[in-house]
């Protein structure tokens, strides 16, 4: 990802191996989602400290400085901007659409589930007697329910963009610096958006945006200053030093017997690894991730034609519309799993149905896109615009 | 035709699953035991000891929210700590026990950690069970919060030289996708390896019980019967923590039925 062409040469190819680990990091954001799952074992959360959120961030900071910034040093501010609020536009009544489907499961649950094992947990769904205060909460992003976090992370990551990547086409270098800045200021300061009915975003966007903002500085030619950086054995090796590290350290959270092996000042210093601030471990666990994948997997490996990876790819070149199944997969296949009490087989199942409905459904919007490309209507408009609108 | 094939197949596997779910509903319940590797294997209740070995008695006292109760007609006498008093009764005889419960819904760890003075002061006990982090979990306390308020907790306890054993959440699958506990877990994993302290894990002892098909905790009931089984069998493991923790079992107490 790292190693893109500058971005006035690259501007007719895309990278995929960004499609392809967005792809990869959407099936595993799916999986994670689903709690009861054992197939969740197999997803890099538990191998290391930073996990698929990390990826689709990051990603998704970098194609929108592809797109957007292409957009703005040809069309100016402006137009660049509006594009921008629109997809900031379009992903918020995703979010809502979601919260709507949401709603529904959990007013079901509420009708039907009665355990007096659970009277206290149930106690969640309290909130259904003030669907005023409620619904109102969500539609300003400050009620979330679990595992809906990203989308309104993303919302803002993209409200804030228009004058960042104004700052990152004129002074790369300064963007990244003030976006650090703004990660240090936000840990000593506490800086965090409200939440409803207490406490704050989950993941909050002052912190977040930093990785948001390095993917966009690598994609406006941030990759080619690194690339000496990137070719140095020294980094390869520290990369990989600490990615074992780090599956080390996860391994003592699965084996309780392992972890006397930490010594105190160790696990002093080191915990909690923070997901809500974006502990610099779990940004330094993704670095290292990203540092080794693009050192064996170059920009033009044969390997990216192979059919093997195309689900993959076509997944990550519709991010939102995957997303947005992918958390609605994960809401049904808990449900189904719930409602027959599920053991590991049909966790495997779900999981294995979900990803496979996630493909055909990237495949349907694939070849819609390219019907609707050809059609006569559709030469107005630009190829570039459908793009911005699309698939940053 | 791969992509039919495997639709057919989950279908298949949903179908089977679906059916499979009564009998093992049907099955007699297996017995609880609690695998070793779920209870903290270097714990050490030196007070608990000592309290038995000296004084031949123990008095505990358990704080906790509405996790630790149960409703319903006789809910105080099914709920595990009684069932906690009367396992440790059958397993140590000749030694007084006395279990007070200090539960009530809707506290929170802050305010928890604010009556503890007064609750060691009335009970003086030997051992403290803090079952905490649902409420703050359904209040949406700030984790860094809810680790400070159980700092405040353990260090009053110490101050009093009790023993502690901290008890997280239920596991509860049909409101997992809710109620987020996994932020709150890791506090309390963390704060008792911090001060050494035993961390009885009731979330992935639940779990365990659930994958095992020892409990359907999915199931939707009125019905109290799996609920009192559910804690029994929580207070019989509690008792063989304190038992193993305390060093009072002189090698016989191997499981923890």
């Amino acid at each position: 990802m790292a190693m893109a062409s500058p971005p006035q040469a690259a501007t007719s190819e895309r990278d995929l191996r960004l499609d392809l680990f967005r792809g990869v990091a959407l099936w595993l954001i799916f999986l994670d989602h689903i709690p009861e799952n054992v197939v969740n074992w197999f997803t890099i959360r538990n191998y290391g400290f930073s996990d698929a959120t990390e990826i689709f961030i990051f990603i998704s900071g970098y194609t929108a400085a592809f797109v957007y910034g292409r957009t703005m040093r040809e069309r100016g501010f402006m137009l660049s901007s509006a594009r921008i609020l629109r997809r900031a536009w379009q992903i918020y009544v995703a979010h809502i659409f979601l919260f709507t489907i949401f709603m529904a499961e959990i007013a079901y649950v509420a009708a039907t589930f009665d355990n007096p094992l659970y009277a206290e947990e149930m106690r969640i769904l309290d909130f259904l007697k003030q669907p005023d205060i409620t619904i109102f909460q969500a539609l300003l992003l400050k009620f979330k329910p679990v595992n809906m976090d990203v989308l309104p992370l993303y919302i803002v990551l993209l409200l804030m963009f228009p004058p960042m990547l104004f700052l990152l086409l004129r002074a790369p270098n300064v963007a990244l610096a003030g976006s650090a800045v703004v990660y240090a200021l936000t840990w000593k300061l506490d800086w965090n958006l409200p939440a409803y009915p207490n406490g704050v975003w989950f993941f909050n966007p002052f912190a977040w945006q930093l990785l948001f903002v390095f993917g966009a500085w690598c994609a406006l030619g941030g990759s080619q200053r690194l690339a000496g950086f990137l070719r140095s054995r020294i980094v390869l090796v520290v990369a990989i030093a600490y990615l074992v590290f780090a599956f080390a350290i996860t391994l003592t959270w699965h084996f309780e017997a392992l972890d006397r092996f930490v010594p105190t000042w160790l696990a002093e210093w080191m915990y909690p690894i923070d997901k809500t601030n974006l502990d610099v471990l779990r940004f330094a666990h993704f670095l290292a991730l990203a540092v080794v994948t693009i050192r064996f997997i170059p920009r033009h490996w044969s390997g990216l034609k192979s059919a093997i990876l195309q689900p993959a790819i076509r997944c990550g070149q519709h991010s939102l519309e995957i997303f947005c199944l992918g958390v609605f997969l994960a809401f049904a296949g808990q449900f189904i799993i719930a409602e027959s009490s599920g053991g590991p087989l049909l966790q495997t199942a779900v999981s294995a149905l979900g990803i496979i409905i996630m493909i055909a459904t990237a495949n349907l919007i694939s070849w819609y896109k390219a019907i609707e490309g050809r059609s006569p209507q559709s030469r107005v408009k630009s190829p570039d615009a459908d793009l911005a609108g699309g698939e940053a | 035709m791969t992509f039919v094939i495997a639709v057919l197949t989950t279908i298949a596997l949903l179908n089977g699953a679906a059916t499979a779910a009564p009998d093992e509903a049907a099955a007699p319940a297996a017995p609880c035991d609690v695998p070793e590797w779920l209870l903290p294997a270097d714990a050490d209740l030196t007070r608990v000891g000592s309290e038995i070995k000296d004084r031949h008695r123990l008095d505990i006292s358990v704080v906790g929210s509405g996790s630790s109760a149960l409703s319903g007609p006789d809910g105080a006498r099914f709920a595990y700590p009684a069932q906690l008093e009367q396992s440790l009764r059958e397993r140590l005889p000749g030694i007084e026990i006395k279990v007070t419960a200090h539960v009530e819904s809707r506290q929170t760890t802050a305010d928890m950690a604010s009556q503890l003075q007064k609750i060691l002061t009335g009970d003086q006990p030997a051992l403290v069970i803090w079952q905490a982090g649902t409420v703050d979990a359904l209040r949406g306390v700030e984790p860094e919060d809810f680790r400070t308020s159980l700092d405040q907790g353990i260090d009053a306890i110490a101050a009093d030289h009790a023993d502690v054993i901290m008890m997280n959440m239920q596991h509860s699958p049909r409101t997992e996708s809710m109620l987020g506990v996994s932020a709150y877990a890791d506090v309390m994993r963390w704060v008792a390896e911090q001060h050494g302290l035993v961390l009885f894990d009731r979330l992935a002892i639940m779990r365990y019980w659930s994958d095992e098909g020892v409990f359907d905790l999915y199931a939707a009931t009125k019905d109290y019967a799996m609920a009192r089984r559910v804690h029994e069998c929580i207070g019989r493991a509690l008792a063989s923590l304190i038992i193993h923790a305390g060093h009072l079992d002189a090698g016989k107490e191997q499981t923890t039925r």
